[in-house]
């Protein structure tokens, strides 16, 4: 079968150069850019693990190995334009701007946790699947509609490609034009369904070809090859080109959640065993130290910066003034309904949980 | 009709127009489309067509492609896109074709319309209205004549409204269009082209959450809304020749109910009918029991009764005057609590 879409890539998993058209793009300080928000991704995921088994936190969605698609998507983003994470696009969502102290609030069963950024345009993950792609595409023609050179990017994995909502939500930015970027991450596993079980089709990026809109296959563990491939996407929304579909070709290292064993469903010893080979940072590493931009001193540096920026956020996650019941009856319509306002008295009345 | 003298003489003051309720709904979007550039129409043939019932006639010829916007036929699709463009500041009023063509969109509004202001504790509200015919009688195919308000009004975090109506049909939805959180507007698509009445040309709102005496009585409080309020009044009409007169409440809202005023009614009467033609079992109704429950127990001189849509699927149009209550039916229920 002839390869309609081919994977596009940058740098191999060794750091080579493997295409050169872009080279003059891989300067230093966007490599160092790049591998900094990486670094402090996972070392924040990493905590967010052992938050979880310690009993600090709840149920906690890893993501490591998806370090590239997230980070190199999310630095191509301008500062209006608007992002649809799911849960398990925390990285690209932290990476985008949204508050590190905020996001462990979320994971530990705080509604403070879901309030938005104070600077972006980010929207607390979306839980059911694929439902917010018709959101990012409504909120790209209301960009349309108001006139202004703003986009959207809706994050999702294989699993929400057979969703009604993954169709739907493309095919409403293609009748319409939208400004949007769609942003799937083939991690290969919907929790335990492989993708070959998911869907008949070879790839994901072909069903851009049912909307008729431009589809990009890329090497999601190359984080040149995703930010570039986004920032193209990008581009061609912003000059009324209408919507892209990206497949970024990914590895979930870990568990799909702190609550799943994955050696369930697949052989994650594998997995274990070559995650030094593919690991999408390493490959950065590979990269910078052959081209003479790797630099000991300030890897150390930032990697102390990150330690303390997570540890600061933690203890204020750990010491935030404990839950007012009161919060959930206080923002389900503008003013309470009086059925509500009268369970919310019921309850301070009772005093609630001791 | 009981109609108070501010709100006649309010009436007779401003310009009005005789209007059946889908004229007034017509009127309704051309006012709220022609006060704010940030409202816009989206729906399924909404736009060349105006709308299948014609709800949006002439609106798109009026405020162009954008304004009034055709979507393809994708429920989830044009919800959720409202939902997003609510997110970014616009005020989209959304058209699904028949109620029972929501369901495609029930997880959208079951997931995200009705929970975005929670979960953001206000940082985003959706400023959106889904409008939405409703109801049997009018011999459409299957699914064409559902009346599920229930499942909307159990739902946190969405108003449900059901004018039955042309003043009310334009006061209700302005009133609906300028809330700041979302509210599903359903129309009775049965007196769609009905009775006219004297609509005021300018805009106007009813307020959302409260109800109506449309007519009153010693004895027993028939409570109703939407298509279900012109049997109940044909019922308290024959009761009435009867020497049984009747408080008939028009709900207007269902979620939220106005205690209020079934409160009032219900300790002055001791006798409750409830009027829908949504099924019986978890409907509107008995919520409402519920409330009087809690409000008026001691009140109740009767067992309060229901006449409802029953617990089947609505059938098809042959069958649909036997599955919908009938005037018959509600006499019936007045005389048993009267005879209790």
């Amino acid at each position: 079968m002839k390869v309609r879409y081919p994977l596009f890539q940058i740098i191999d998993k060794d750091g080579n150069l493997t295409n050169q058209k872009y080279e003059d793009k891989l300067t230093g300080d966007k490599a160092k850019l790049l591998y900094y928000h990486m670094t402090r991704i996972r070392t924040y995921d990493q905590k967010g693990v052992a938050l979880q088994r310690q009993g600090r936190i709840g149920t906690y969605v890893p993501f490591a190995g998806q370090e590239a698609s997230q980070v190199g998507s999310a630095l191509a983003l301008a500062d209006d334009d608007w992002m649809f994470p799911t849960y398990r696009d925390h990285g690209a969502s932290l990476t985008f701007g949204a508050d590190l102290d905020r996001m462990l609030l979320h994971w530990n069963g705080r509604m403070e946790g879901c309030l938005p950024s104070r600077k972006k345009n980010i929207l607390p993950a979306s839980i059911p699947i694929a439902t917010h792609l018709p959101h990012a595409a409504g909120a790209a023609m209301a960009e349309t509609y108001k006139g202004t050179n703003n986009a959207a990017i809706a994050y999702f994995g294989d699993g929400a490609t057979s969703e009604g909502d993954f169709h739907e939500g493309l095919n409403i930015a293609s009748v319409f034009k939208a400004p949007v970027v769609f942003f799937n991450q083939n991690n290969g596993f919907a929790i335990s369904l492989p993708v070959e079980r998911q869907m008949n089709s070879e790839t994901i990026v072909q069903k851009s070809e049912a909307y008729g809109i431009q589809g990009v296959r890329v090497d999601g563990m190359d984080v040149f090859a995703v930010h570039i491939a986004v920032q193209e996407a990008l581009e061609r929304a912003r000059n009324g080109e209408g919507p892209t579909l990206i497949e970024a070709v990914t590895i979930r290292f870990g568990a799909h959640t702190t609550a799943d064993d994955p050696s369930k469903y697949r052989d994650q010893e594998k997995i274990n065993r070559m995650r030094d080979e593919v690991d999408p940072i390493l490959r950065l590493e590979r990269f910078m130290t052959m081209n003479g931009m790797w630099d000991e001193e300030w890897v150390k540096q930032i990697n102390a910066v990150i330690k303390d920026e997570i540890n600061t956020a933690i203890e204020a996650m750990e010491s935030y003034k404990k839950p007012d019941v009161a919060i959930m009856f206080d923002h389900v319509f503008e003013k309470p309904t009086w059925t509500i306002e009268q369970q919310r008295q019921n309850l301070l009345r009772v005093g609630g949980r001791k | 009709m009981v109609m108070s003298k501010e709100l006649a003489e309010s009436r007779s003051a401003v310009k009005t127009n005789s209007l059946t309720v889908i004229q007034a709904i017509n009127n309704g979007l051309n006012v709220m489309l022609g006060k704010d550039k940030h409202t816009l129409i989206l729906g399924e043939d909404v736009g060349k067509n105006g709308g299948v019932f014609r709800a949006t006639d002439g609106l798109q010829e009026k405020f162009g492609e954008n304004r009034v916007v055709d979507t393809p036929l994708s429920e989830a699709g044009f919800v959720g896109a409202a939902v997003g463009m609510a997110f970014n500041g616009l005020r989209p009023i959304v058209e699904i074709q028949f109620l029972g063509f929501i369901y495609p969109a029930f997880e959208q509004i079951a997931t995200h319309v009705t929970r975005t202001r929670t979960r953001t504790l206000g940082h985003y509200n959706l400023q959106m209205v889904i409008r939405a015919p409703y109801g049997s009688g009018v011999r459409s195919p299957e699914i064409h004549s559902d009346s599920v308000e229930a499942f909307f009004a159990h739902m946190p975090g969405i108003k449900v409204v059901c004018p039955s109506n042309a003043y009310d049909a334009k006061g209700l939805l302005i009133a609906a269009i300028e809330d700041p959180d979302p509210v599903l507007f359903l129309e009775p698509m049965r007196l769609y082209r009905g009775k006219r009445e004297d609509v005021p040309e300018a805009k106007y709102s009813v307020e959302l959450g409260k109800g109506k005496l449309v007519e009153q009585g010693d004895d027993v409080t028939v409570l109703a809304w939407g298509a279900m309020m012109p049997v109940a009044l044909t019922a308290t009409e024959q009761m009435r020749q009867h020497g049984i007169t009747c408080d008939v409440i028009d709900l207007r809202t269902l979620y939220p109910l106005d205690k209020d005023i079934i409160s009032e009614s219900v300790q002055k009467t001791g006798r409750v009918v409830i009027v829908h033609e949504g099924h019986e079992t978890g409907g509107v109704g008995s919520e409402i029991i519920s409330i009087i429950n809690n409000t008026s127990f001691l009140y109740l001189r009767a067992p309060m009764e229901r006449v409802t849509g029953f617990d089947v699927p609505v059938p098809l149009f042959a069958l649909e005057n036997d599955y919908l209550p009938t005037p018959e039916r509600v006499s019936q229920a007045i005389r048993k609590v009267v005879n209790f």
